[in-house]
């Protein structure tokens, strides 16, 4: 299915457990404790093969899950049960003809704001922290299809509003190469998860960076995908003009195998683009970048940019020219007016989005009210955290009379601009290369204060939810201190595949992803 | 923009959240200092400059006028904080 | 076009100026924005899927035949379409409206400019139409008296609604119904609503204000709600204006307000609920893309639009002669007005068909609540009857008496006849026996009728057909006494 290489930093080297070289007795255990270590794609290929049993995966989840999980508490949920039940199923089923589905039997963890029927999906709020959906989003059924098996429910920042899932009400996760820091957010549980080998591979939504920055913080690869090309029904929108579900996974072949389980046209979402899915797999096999036309814009290489992050990321734009690429400096000159744009826009339709948490139909309901105002108005004050509730109130006020052309019309108006300024650019260049943070993974407690800053360390990734594009976060470096450097790739809208061959070709030829978190 | 503790509680009402003393303050100076930010944007000239508010494009998307299945009372009440009967059940309402 | 005069000390005469917002539920099968039916009456929450409850993470999508609807309803009220539309979040919360927004639309609804005609007095006005918009309808909340709390139903949540806005165009109670009705006729006409105003289907929402007469400004207006019937419109309205006039004249003001009708007093009262200042924060729906209407899609509907109420009536006065009342109520139901084509098609009387389905038919609709596409009565039953009558078969009086038996027994009009031996007599040796008979016994009307007398001929007449158990037929035993008392 894909090239394996093993560099040296490999921490174990999967060939050397090859079930051949070792005695029986030692067979299932050795294998139990390197199954969490592989790629999906490396997964798949064995458990096709009938190499693995989906028991044998789902115990060797737990098994890592109940070793490290009490340090990064990437899961809101844990679905073992139901897992191991799916699993014993699967390997029923699949005895003696082994006709399997692209996911058949792959343990996959699930951001805590995609609906999962029967499961809880609690958006890491206590607004809904009972909740329990009486329906599967669209991706969730698409992988159910394929018999995928799911491990759990992953944290995040209370209703994807935050970059370190410090806002999650149930804690933070942490980073798995280091516990004092920030996984990042707000898909931060998935991708610790996938870090901490937790599971083997997840998906995140991405409204303004929340899977491409956590996964640059996690040192693994974050995609999110065009605006459309994955449906939105059944995510617990934050801002519906933004959202987007992407996988989070270990390598790039992994992100394009999921991306291509998990795209499609969905009548259930309008703004699902009606576009047949390439085959995202396919594109991986060419492997360098000749006529590629790569563009640097000068923006994103301002004051505020940790230097080795910027030494990183220059590192990878040299590779990339090494690879056949041609390195262009382009203008994206609104750059400036993204993190403005964004938190008016954001947080406008949250505010509208979040009206429906009103103690009625679902969720938490205040008690002993004394009208249904006095309801509405403690149920909102209970189950929201501080940060949620500075958003409601920053949107419904860019909302109200009187303030509506001055906040919510500019900032669409400039909204267009931004847009203009990609599409400016993609005349010139066929991908753009920058860096996915400022700086690498932050220590939790640290940016909590002060809510503007926190803001603006979205800088690189916001604009790319505003343009609607696709944008993918891999592993470019590590910092002294040992943390993991983030590089993104943005495409042209419906072009993932560019960006998927570039990543992979970056990525075969330099081998970061190979280097794995040692949770201590 | 200076937000004062008076537009605080206006809009708090308006989006039905209760907020403590400490909060207004921290609200009323929080709103300010973004949204003294989000002004940068009056740099920008967008006279003339059509407003996004969907990207891609996309224009027309309907269903057909088909009934499908409607989920079962139990079902659809079975996240409801509090039920009577069929009904979800809230505050007696004046009309 | 006064509609209030009140003269008190000062003398003071009072226009009243009306508005009206009427919500008109699309008759599709399915809700606005999901599958769910739109069936009334229901148990509750019985039709509500993830969509329209509101759940987190569910979506919109647009039905079709609601736009279709929306633009075939724009075209008969002569409105312009808009090209380029756009649904909009109207945020507030209510429990009934369970996402905490409905959705409808704000700066660019699908219908603007329009404009019908209704008759006012001897003349015509028009009544300009200022825009229609769609939208998705609220759940119910169920109060019930006696218990702490309410109930909230959300079967009707998501059921897409045209909203029609006029103009501040009437001015009196009257013009106000004739518009009603003018509208919803429209609506009937085009099979968009079915107009049923018991089940909501059709909600009218006045709002009014009064000012002296000659004064351009208009005064504080009141909206007035609850209101379930074109009577209710008239008493509501009158008692507003009634109230109001008292206010001015006693030296008040007028509060702009939202009024109950309240049925059982025939007053109209302040709403109890707090009424806060509204702030809706309207923003383009972002789950939703715009509708880009072309030119040619819009004007292929046009064709779709059958002949309206107004066009019909004046073509029925003309090419048929009828008077124009007769060509008012035929054509106020399309169903009617179809009967009656159907009918004049077999049998050329067009007068004559009009007395009867204005007359018989209408009443045994109305007393069995049978809509007429469901009558028992088919337009060839009713000629058949008709005809029979024509050919003097039976008496005009017989065929109205048994009418009710053809309608209620499902059986032709030849059955019945025959049945009860109803077949009028015209054979003039059969009617020469029974004048004879007659005159027998009555020599002393006989006598008067010889002496000059003209006035016993009616008596002697009336004698014949009570003798033939009314089987007679009149015109032939007229023909037949004259005859024979040698007149």
């Amino acid at each position: 299915m894909k090239l394996v290489s093993l560099s040296p930093c490999t921490p174990v080297s999967l060939r050397a457990c090859s079930p051949v070289s070792l005695p029986a007795c030692r067979l299932v255990s050795i294998k139990t404790m390197s199954i969490h270590k592989l790629s999906l794609c490396d997964l798949q290929e064995k458990f096709t093969a009938g190499e693995v049993t989906a028991a044998e995966i789902v115990r060797a989840y737990f098994l890592r899950i109940g070793q490290v999980e009490t340090k990064i508490k990437a899961f809101v949920t844990q679905a073992k049960e139901s897992a191991s039940a799916q699993a014993e199923a699967l390997d029923q089923k699949l005895k003696g003809w082994r006709k399997t589905k692209p996911l058949t039997g792959m343990p996959l963890a699930i951001k805590d704001n995609v609906c999962t029927e029967g499961v809880p999906t609690t958006c890491s709020s206590r607004m809904l922290q009972n909740f329990v959906p009486p329906y599967d989003a669209t991706v969730v059924a698409k992988l159910r299809a394929q018999e995928y098996i799911l491990l759990g429910k992953t944290n995040l920042d209370e209703f994807a509003m935050g970059s370190s899932t410090e806002n999650s009400a149930f804690g933070p996760s942490r980073n798995p190469w280091n516990l004092h820091c920030v996984p990042g957010g707000s898909s931060g549980g998935s991708a610790a998860a996938v870090a901490a080998d937790e599971c083997v591979a997840a998906l995140g939504s991405d409204t303004g960076g929340s899977i491409r920055q956590p996964a640059a913080f996690c040192g693994v690869v974050g995609l999110k995908p065009t605006y459309g090309r994955v449906s939105r029904y059944g995510l617990v929108a934050f801002a519906s003009s933004l959202d987007q579900i992407g996988p989070i996974t270990k390598d790039v072949s992994d992100a394009a195998f999921l991306l291509g389980a998990i795209a499609g046209h969905d009548p259930m979402d309008s703004t699902s683009a009606d576009l047949p899915v390439p085959d995202y797999m396919k594109v991986l096999k060419k492997m360098d970048l000749k006529k590629l036309k790569v563009g640097v814009p000068m923006e994103f290489f301002a004051e505020g940019l940790d230097q080795e992050v910027e030494q990183a990321v220059r590192a990878a734009i040299e590779e990339l020219k090494n690879l056949g690429g041609e390195i262009k400096e382009i203008q994206l000159p609104r750059t400036d007016a993204a993190v403005a744009v964004y938190y008016v826009v954001a947080t406008a339709e949250a505010s509208s989005n979040l009206a429906r948490f009103d103690g009625v139909k679902f969720g938490l309901r205040a008690k002993e009210t004394k009208d249904l105002l006095d309801l509405y108005m403690k149920t909102r004050q209970e189950g929201f955290g501080p940060e949620v509730k500075r958003r409601i109130m920053l949107g419904t006020y860019a909302l109200s009379a009187g303030y509506y052309d001055a906040y919510y019309g500019k900032a669409q108006a400039v909204r267009t601009l931004i847009c203009q300024d990609f599409e400016a650019a993609f005349k010139d260049v066929d991908l753009i290369v920058t860096p996915v943070t400022p700086t690498p993974a932050f220590k939790l407690g640290e940016k909590s204060e002060d809510p503007l800053q926190m803001y603006l360390s979205d800088i690189f990734t916001i604009s790319v939810n505003l343009a609607g594009l696709p944008a993918i976060a891999l592993p470019c470096g590590f910092s002294k201190a040992g943390l993991p450097i983030g590089l993104q790739l943005i495409g042209r809208a419906f072009e993932e595949e560019t960006m998927l061959r570039a990543a992979h070709a970056y990525e075969q030829s330099t081998q970061w992803h190979l280097k794995r978190a040692m949770v201590r | 923009m200076q937000v004062s503790k008076q537009d605080v509680e206006k809009v708090a009402k308006l989006a039905r959240l209760e907020v403590t003393a400490a909060e207004k303050e921290a609200f009323a100076k929080q709103l300010s200092q973004i949204l003294t930010h989000v002004e940068k944007l009056n740099q920008y000239d967008t006279k003339g400059i059509e407003p996004t508010s969907t990207v891609m494009g996309r224009v027309n998307v309907f269903r057909e006028d088909v009934v499908r299945p409607s989920l079962p009372t139990d079902k659809a009440l079975a996240n409801a904080p509090e039920r009577e009967a069929d009904g979800f059940c809230v505050p007696k309402i004046i009309e | 076009m006064i509609a209030c005069v009140a003269r008190k000390k000062v003398e003071m005469i009072y226009e009243v100026v009306v508005g009206v917002e009427v919500h008109a539920q699309l008759r599709t099968r399915s809700k606005m924005f999901c599958g769910c039916g739109t069936t009334f009456g229901l148990s509750a929450n019985s039709q509500t899927c993830p969509v329209c409850l509101g759940l987190p993470g569910t979506l919109p999508v647009i039905n079709k035949a609601a736009v279709e609807m929306a633009v075939r309803a724009g075209l008969a009220l002569n409105c312009t379409i808009g090209a380029n539309n756009r649904f909009a979040r109207k945020n507030y919360f209510y429990p009934d409206s369970p996402k905490g927004y409905q959705i409808s639309q704000y700066e660019s609804p699908i219908c603007e400019h329009g404009w019908i005609e209704i008759a006012v007095g001897d003349g015509k006005k028009r009544v300009r139409i200022r825009r229609a918009h769609l939208e998705e309808d609220a759940g119910k909340n169920v109060h019930e008296t006696g218990t702490s709390g309410s109930r909230v139903d959300l079967n009707r949540a998501g059921t897409p609604l045209l909203e029609i806005v006029t103009e501040p165009d009437m001015r009196s109670a009257d013009e106000v119904v004739a518009y009603l009705k003018g509208l919803r006729d429209i609506l009937m006409y085009l099979e968009v609503c079915d107009g049923n105003m018991d089940e909501g289907s059709f909600r009218c929402e006045p709002n009014l204000s009064i000012r002296p007469l000659g004064q351009k400004e208009f005064g504080t207006k009141v909206e007035l709600k609850n209101i379930n019937s074109f009577k209710f419109v008239k008493d509501a309205i009158e008692y507003e204006i009634k109230r109001q006039t008292k206010v001015l004249n006693e030296g008040g003001k007028i509060q702009q307000e939202t009024r109950l009708w309240n049925l059982d007093r025939g007053e109209t009262a302040v709403m109890r609920s707090k009424e806060e200042a509204h702030d809706y924060r309207y923003f383009p729906d972002p789950d939703l893309v715009p509708l880009k209407l072309d030119k040619d899609w819009i004007e292929g509907f046009r064709g779709t639009v059958p002949e309206l109420p107004a066009e019909r009536a004046a073509r029925f006065a003309t090419e048929y002669k009828l008077p124009e009342y007769d060509a008012g109520v035929l054509t106020a139901s399309k169903g009617i007005a179809d009967y009656f084509e159907s009918c004049v098609k077999l049998f050329n009387q067009p007068k004559t068909v009009s007395n009867w389905v204005m007359g018989e038919l209408t009443r045994e609709l109305n007393n069995s609540g049978t809509d007429v596409s469901a009558s028992p009565v088919s337009p060839e039953r009713l000629v058949s009857l008709l005809q029979m009558v024509d050919k003097g078969t039976v008496s005009l009086k017989v065929a109205r008496e048994i009418f009710p038996e053809i309608y209620a027994s499902g059986k032709t009009p030849e059955q019945i006849v025959q049945e009860k031996g109803l077949t009028q007599v015209s054979d003039e040796g059969a009617l020469e026996k029974i004048i004879d008979e007659v005159l027998a016994k009555n020599p002393v009307q006989v006598a008067q009728f010889k002496e000059g007398k003209q006035q016993v001929l009616g008596f002697l007449v009336g004698q014949v057909m009570k003798a033939s158990g009314g089987k007679a037929n009149p015109g032939k035993v007229n023909e037949l006494l004259k005859k024979k008392l040698g007149a």
